[in-house]
């Protein structure tokens, strides 16, 4: 459990919000030329990773608007939020 | 066997004040090369080496363990046994398990104190009542046994269910194994590590794993913090922690590792003699034989490897308890903790070859890994001995995701991801 700095709505507690999971993902510019293992790549397929990872969040509970979190899995530190569209930061 | 364990060896060593028990397996120093290496020494991983060496010859192998064997989610579960699944694939698998279960004390010559008090699955609306009389007749058309109870006849079975229809989430009816129950989970890895070692498997604990080396698409050993150990097959059966071995060898896995939190009340006198379960209202409980009420909560929905999970999910929990049974309002919570496990898309586990020759993986349990302890073990050393999977295991293949070949069991995973 943890405090969340929402974007739009300032710090929240997290029950408010909704993890959307692994961040930019793109979905497929030409779906009909996608082989199955590509599908199964950008559907399934997700690095897990065990520290710093990038992903979605939505305030399900507050303004509804969805940004991206960079957070070390590992202890459920936030390093960054930034906007959906924003550049994610390098370090 | 060494060392058998009887009423005869308890009484013999009942006269030297039980000081004199010998060691149920050994602490050995890694060998440089094995046959096969299984990566994690929980039930799965040691139930894997078990029948590696029992049933399929290969005495010269290993478990790498990076803490103490069964300190993992092994030791976090809530002991629930049961094979009421929905689809033939998961019946074939699950019931292959309970099968094993009902004799694994005696063939290991080891308490696992099974017992068979039965699991209830309990309806809170009607397409809850729709779904389990359909997983009913899936279950009895695929030879396991199963019932569905109207509201009485699980006031019957568990009297002290509130089965009030006043309640926000009445008791519509339930389902119940009788063939289902709980088994000591501690005693399961235990024993499986006692026979295991007794065939002359290695069991290396505190040591972890730090790299996969391979050729080509070959394995060729790993690097541990106990240095480097040769192998042509590793098993990877690491739970929560599948995807970071899986990054070691440079694959990805469709699954996602989150916090799932369990906690215990203090003990008290038996006053429930099964186990219930409640996918809808999400709270599940059974009795220990210690006497305290063993509780699952649910999993948060982000990735964390934290082994803490969210109050609120244990709040939530505990809330539609206490709607069901009024007579718990007054105990006390005596610990909570969370483990970490990986959760598949379609809540079925992974039991697999990989594109890498001699890598193997055992994942994707989720919410429900221990009632297939013995199942995965026997299955998934058939699948590295063979190099190929058994017909029970078959459909729980890593490329299931990539033909859409699913196995859906969110309906059957008792409670919801």
């Amino acid at each position: 459990m943890f405090l969340i700095n929402c974007p739009y709505c300032g710090e929240r507690d997290q029950q408010e919000f909704k993890a959307g999971g692994e961040a930019h993902i793109e979905r497929p510019k030409q779906p009909t030329e996608l082989s199955d293992d590509e599908w199964a790549e950008y559907l399934f397929m997700r690095k897990n990773i065990k520290g710093v990872q990038f992903e979605r969040w939505n305030h399900a509970h507050g303004c509804r608007k969805w940004f991206n979190m960079v957070r070390d899995t590992s202890n459920d530190e936030i390093k960054a939020i930034y906007k959906m569209g924003e550049k994610p930061p390098t370090q | 066997m060494r060392n058998k364990y009887s009423i005869f060896s308890l009484f013999k060593n009942a006269l030297s004040y039980h000081e004199n028990w010998q060691r149920a397996w050994k602490d050995p120093a890694p060998k440089k090369e094995y046959d096969a290496v299984i990566i994690g020494g929980g039930g799965h991983g040691l139930a894997t080496a078990y029948y590696l060496a029992k049933k399929h010859n290969m005495q010269n192998i290993a478990v790498v363990e990076k803490g103490w064997i069964g300190g993992g989610n092994t030791g976090r579960n809530t002991t629930i046994i049961r094979s009421n699944y929905l689809w033939d694939a998961s019946a074939g698998l699950y019931d292959h398990a309970l099968k094993i279960w009902e004799g694994l004390s005696q063939e290991l010559n080891y308490n696992v104190m099974f017992s068979q008090r039965g699991v209830m699955n309990l309806a809170h609306n009607l397409q809850d009542v729709r779904d389990l009389k359909r997983r009913t007749h899936a279950n009895r058309l695929n030879g396991i046994d199963a019932v569905y109870l109207n509201t009485e006849e699980v006031k019957k079975f568990c009297p002290i269910i509130n089965t009030s229809q006043d309640i926000r989430y009445p008791v519509l009816g339930g389902t119940l194994q009788r063939r289902a129950g709980t088994a000591r989970h501690d005693a399961v890895a235990w024993g499986y590590a006692r026979g295991a070692d007794e065939m002359g498997v290695d069991i290396i604990q505190n040591c972890e794993v730090k790299a996969i080396k391979r050729i080509g698409d070959t394995v060729e050993g790993i690097e541990t913090t106990k240095g480097f150990i040769k192998t042509k097959k590793i098993g990877v059966v690491a739970a929560g922690h599948s995807s970071v071995v899986a990054n070691m060898a440079g694959l990805k896995l469709p699954l996602e590792s989150k916090p799932l939190q369990a906690l215990v009340s203090e003990p008290v006198k038996p006053i429930i003699d099964t186990v219930v379960m409640s996918n809808a209202v999400h709270a599940y409980v059974s009795q220990s034989d210690k006497g305290e009420l063993v509780i699952g909560a649910g999993t948060d929905d982000y990735i964390s490897y934290s082994q803490k999970g969210s109050h609120q999910i244990v709040e939530g929990t505990l809330n539609a308890i206490l709607e069901l049974y009024p007579i718990f309002s007054r105990m006390r919570m005596l610990r909570q903790w969370g483990g970490i496990v990986d959760i598949c898309p379609d809540a079925s586990p992974i039991i697999s070859k990989t594109s890498i020759k001699g890598l193997y993986f055992n994942c994707g349990w989720g919410t429900g890994g221990f009632k297939a302890t013995p199942g995965s073990g026997d299955l998934f050393a058939y699948t590295i001995a063979n190099d190929e999977p058994h017909k029970l295991n078959a459909a729980f293949n890593l490329n299931r995701f990539v033909s859409g070949d699913l196995v859906d069991e969110h309906g059957a995973a008792a409670v919801a991801h």
